[in-house]
């Protein structure tokens, strides 16, 4: 009686893991379903070449170029604020501050990945775009320059945090060895703590990118909804995920060809976060024994 | 200027560099919630929280919008914490070192990366149009639960794992069921480490805007929702809705809605921190 109670109990659990297989099961049938749609009407290699997306308007061109460039350009932007300052912070707080300082400032600073983003987005519109022309002229009211720096503070805390777990881990054997040979701090963390933790550090690098390719609400609310292939900073552009909410807003029809092609873009999205995801879990994996 | 003073020297200005850089985050962050309180806080009164949203932004309100954000997070939370729960129970005490908990690890750890307007993507194709529960409030808080799965699952892993085995033994020892251990022994212990995932995950749940809109969620709604079949909006669309707008008054409607999520969300993260502070003191055996 006891045991066929037991056995129901593990099934149902498994049932709950499984629903994990089934959402991404899920994710993979609902992008391609809509998009085998699309590229019934769009060959694939005019939507990969295409430099115009212009779905919404009469003269219709489905080349998905111009959202690519605008989602890189974004990220680019993005990782160049997080990544260096994110660095310097993880080296400060595991090789410089106190037991004291670090246990105060990590949460603090994880404040900033917590923050929703339609509220990251009223700052880059309000504040920082605003901050930006007041310096920079021809900065139009939406560009990739704002959200990007914007995107940029809000994923700080991905790179510092993982990579100050990352350094933690390296065993002080090591640090003791470089002082010990006459090494200052400085040093020690470049030449020795860095590259000993770099796996770790390359991983959370890669998981702040896939967070920035994914960004949707900063970019939906600050960086216009322009589709346009350049690398322009100061001018409005759209990314992959402002095009879908941009299509989301409005009331397309089920089934018409504006409503697929977010599928489309939301493929082209979940491709490139696929890779990131799967190739920093694939060196995490690999170098975790490390130290160990 | 040797070589030895020329490092000690930028040894020193590293330690200002990091202090800065620590800071910086921080200082822009106050400064933007000063920006929002300086512009919003007026705006707040009771009316203010409800009022039905209007053209006219003097008096349009937010009651709506908070209606339905507590229309989903209560059923996101209903959805998303037995399944999460019982998930890491499963991967954690039953499926060790199976091939079925490698392929369920790999996937959730892809999960969690996985763009949440991509999860709009999903929760239109399934729960709007396959299940046809149309723009509802459910469509919208079982696409939410599918996002914040993966954060339950792993805490709840990471809590349970940091339950003594000791306990485990003792209690099987005493000829107690593999459930038993787990349902007496192990969850109470490990409570305090669930919760605290589950409320950051509940927190994450509420400041969502982007597979919201995907699935249909209005921007604007006559009527508090009263089933969990009605339509809805939730505070972060309402703040999408009028910052996108023009007129200086809607920005000032916004910032003041804007303090209202950002309060909501920090006491959250708040309480799951204080939560877990409190777990960890206790976890010291």
């Amino acid at each position: 009686m006891k045991l066929w109670h037991e056995k129901v109990i593990e099934k149902v659990l498994a049932g709950c893991a499984v629903i994990t297989i089934l959402t991404t099961i899920g994710i993979i049938l609902t992008l391609l379903v809509e998009s085998v749609g699309f590229f019934r009407e769009v060959s694939i290699w005019d939507f990969l070449t295409g430099t115009q997306w212009t779905p919404l308007f009469t003269q219709k061109e489905y080349g998905i170029l111009p959202l690519l460039s605008g989602t890189f350009l974004t990220t680019f932007i993005a990782v160049s604020v997080a990544l260096p300052i994110g660095l310097i912070i993880a080296i400060y707080l595991s090789e410089y501050a106190t037991r004291r300082f670090r246990k105060i400032m990590k949460p603090m600073l994880e404040v900033l990945a917590v923050v929703p983003t339609v509220v990251y987005g009223f700052f880059a519109l309000m504040i920082v775009t605003p901050f930006l022309q007041s310096f920079i002229p021809g900065l139009s009211g939406f560009n990739a320059l704002s959200p990007g720096i914007v995107m940029g503070i809000m994923i700080i805390p991905f790179v510092s945090s993982l990579s100050e777990d990352a350094l933690s881990a390296v065993p002080n054997s090591l640090r003791q060895a470089s002082f010990g040979m006459g090494s200052t701090r400085l040093q020690t963390a470049f030449r020795v703590m860095v590259p000993a933790a770099s796996s770790g550090i390359i991983v959370s690098v890669i998981l702040a990118i896939a967070r920035a390719i994914g960004e949707t609400m900063i970019v939906a609310i600050a960086a216009g909804h322009q589709p346009r292939l350049t690398f322009d900073p100061t001018v409005p552009i759209e990314t992959i995920t402002a095009y879908i909410i941009q299509v989301s807003k409005g009331d397309v029809p089920h089934g018409t060809i504006e409503y697929k092609t977010i599928f489309a873009a939301g493929i082209t999205l979940f491709v490139f976060t696929f890779i990131l995801n799967t190739v920093s879990y694939w060196i995490r994996n690999r170098y975790r024994q490390k130290y160990e | 200027m040797n070589n030895d003073k020329k490092n000690r020297l930028k040894d020193k200005a590293f330690r200002v560099v990091g202090v800065t850089a620590t800071w910086a985050g921080i200082i822009v962050l106050a400064i933007f919630m000063g920006f929002i309180l300086y512009t919003g806080l007026g705006r707040l009164s009771l009316d203010f929280l409800t009022s039905l949203p209007s053209r006219f932004p003097e008096q349009s309100g937010i009651y709506t919008a908070w209606i339905g954000s507590l229309w989903i997070l209560i059923l996101t939370t209903m959805i998303s914490f037995p399944v999460g729960v019982g998930a890491g129970i499963y991967l954690e005490e039953y499926a060790k070192n199976s091939r079925l908990n490698t392929l369920l690890e790999v996937n959730i750890a892809n999960l969690a990366g996985v763009p949440s307007v991509i999860y709009g993507l999903l929760g239109l194709g399934i729960f709007v149009r396959l299940a046809q529960f149309g723009n509802s409030i459910l469509a919208g808080a079982l696409t939410l639960a599918l996002l914040v799965l993966p954060i339950i699952i792993v805490s709840t892993r990471e809590a349970i794992r940091a339950v003594p085995g000791s306990i485990r033994e003792a209690s099987q020892g005493l000829g107690a069921t593999k459930w038993q251990t787990i349902w007496y022994q192990i969850l109470p212990a490990s409570f305090g480490g669930i919760l605290t995932g589950v409320i950051l995950a509940i927190s994450r749940a509420v400041g969502e805007t982007a597979p919201l809109i995907v699935i249909g969620a209005l921007a604007y709604v006559p009527f508090a929702p009263r089933g969990p079949l009605d339509e809805f909006t939730v505070l972060p669309i309402q703040i999408f809705n009028w910052v996108s707008r023009p007129q200086q008054e809607f920005v000032i409607n916004a910032a003041a809605a804007i303090i209202v999520l950002l309060g909501v969300t920090l006491v959250m993260n708040g309480i799951a921190v204080y939560l877990r502070h409190k777990w960890q003191e206790k976890m010291k055996w």
